[in-house]
């Protein structure tokens, strides 16, 4: 028998060592990104949210100008900090469209009075299916789409300060 | 007296910071009426996996959005979708990351299906080679 190969089961185990430690060291990756990023937004229609903005459908999302696509909650937490970046968004020119996601009128109502209301429409998706069908997996999620209606980036969480640049160029690159 | 009127208070809280206040989905966890439907798409929600507790199938999981998926399932299925149908409408949104039984057909899928089987020939090769070496010792 080689001598060479007595070393081999070490050098399995070593491996198996590294691929734990590895696995152990370097943190969770929860973030699943959606595969729909440069495809069309998927037909949908939803009642609106509240009774001060109207309904949206996914031909609101085609109107031939970029638009973002911020799916929130009002029972989520991070969604009040991106409030105030989405407000800033909105005072830049840009249309946001939301969808609320598992919610009843009175709290989406009561959230966008005490952190203000950057929206344009907003539909209310209280199964998640509009969510599932563009591959979101959570709140809050922001979408670029084109003025074709085509989906270009996906921002995943809130929206923090240092990322209202990007989406403005990305914002623009769409246009 | 007191405490004890405290303590029936407590008993008698509402959780504040619920998540939703909505009712689940309408089939998240009512079954189907067609018993071989309702198989099929049970058997379904074994093998996806939840979006939001990321090491439990959907049929497994409380989570509201897990509700929420098993119900897409079962409407899916009485719509008449076969369940891979359904699963590759996920896998199209999700990747191949949403099922658990994926596919042999990328370079990170193929080690989970074949790994285990080079592994268990290297056992066995490596145990013939002891096994024979033992028999010339005597």
């Amino acid at each position: 028998m080689n001598r060479w190969l007595l070393w081999l089961p070490l050098v399995l185990f070593g491996m198996f060592f590294a691929a734990v430690a590895v696995g152990l060291m370097i943190p969770k990756d929860n973030i699943i990104e959606s595969k729909m990023v440069g495809k069309p937004m998927p037909a949908f229609a939803l009642p609106a949210a509240i009774e001060q903005r109207p309904a949206l459908s996914s031909a609101d999302l085609k109107q031939g100008k970029p638009t973002l696509l911020n799916i929130f909650a009002s029972w989520c937490v991070p969604c009040i900090a991106e409030a105030p970046q989405l407000l800033a968004l909105q005072q830049a020119g840009v249309e946001i469209n939301a969808i609320a996601s598992r919610d009843t009128p009175e709290d989406v109502a009561n959230f966008l009075n005490r952190w203000g209301n950057p929206y344009t429409r907003i539909g209310t998706d209280t199964t998640s299916r509009v969510q599932l069908a563009v591959g979101s997996s959570g709140v809050p999620e922001t979408f670029v789409i084109d003025g074709n209606g085509i989906i270009v980036y996906q921002h995943i969480g809130e929206i923090r300060p240092e990322d209202v640049p990007k989406l403005l160029e990305l914002l623009e690159e769409a246009e | 007296m007191k405490r004890f009127l405290s303590l029936l208070l407590f008993c008698l809280a509402v959780p504040v910071a619920a998540q939703t206040g909505l009712p689940p989905a309408p089939y998240a966890d009512r079954q189907l009426d067609d018993p071989r439907q309702e198989a099929a798409a049970r058997d379904l929600m074994e093998e996806l996996r939840c979006l939001k507790c990321q090491s439990q199938s959907i049929a497994d999981s409380n989570a509201p959005m897990a509700g929420d998926m098993r119900s897409q399932v079962r409407e899916r299925i009485a719509a008449g979708e076969s369940p891979e149908e359904v699963r590759s409408w996920l896998i199209e949104r999700y990747g191949n990351w949403v099922s658990y039984n994926p596919p042999i057909d990328s370079a990170v899928t193929w080690p989970l299906w074949f790994a285990p089987i080079i592994l268990l020939l290297a056992a066995l090769w490596l145990a013939r080679g002891r096994f024979r070496q033992s028999k010339d010792d005597e």
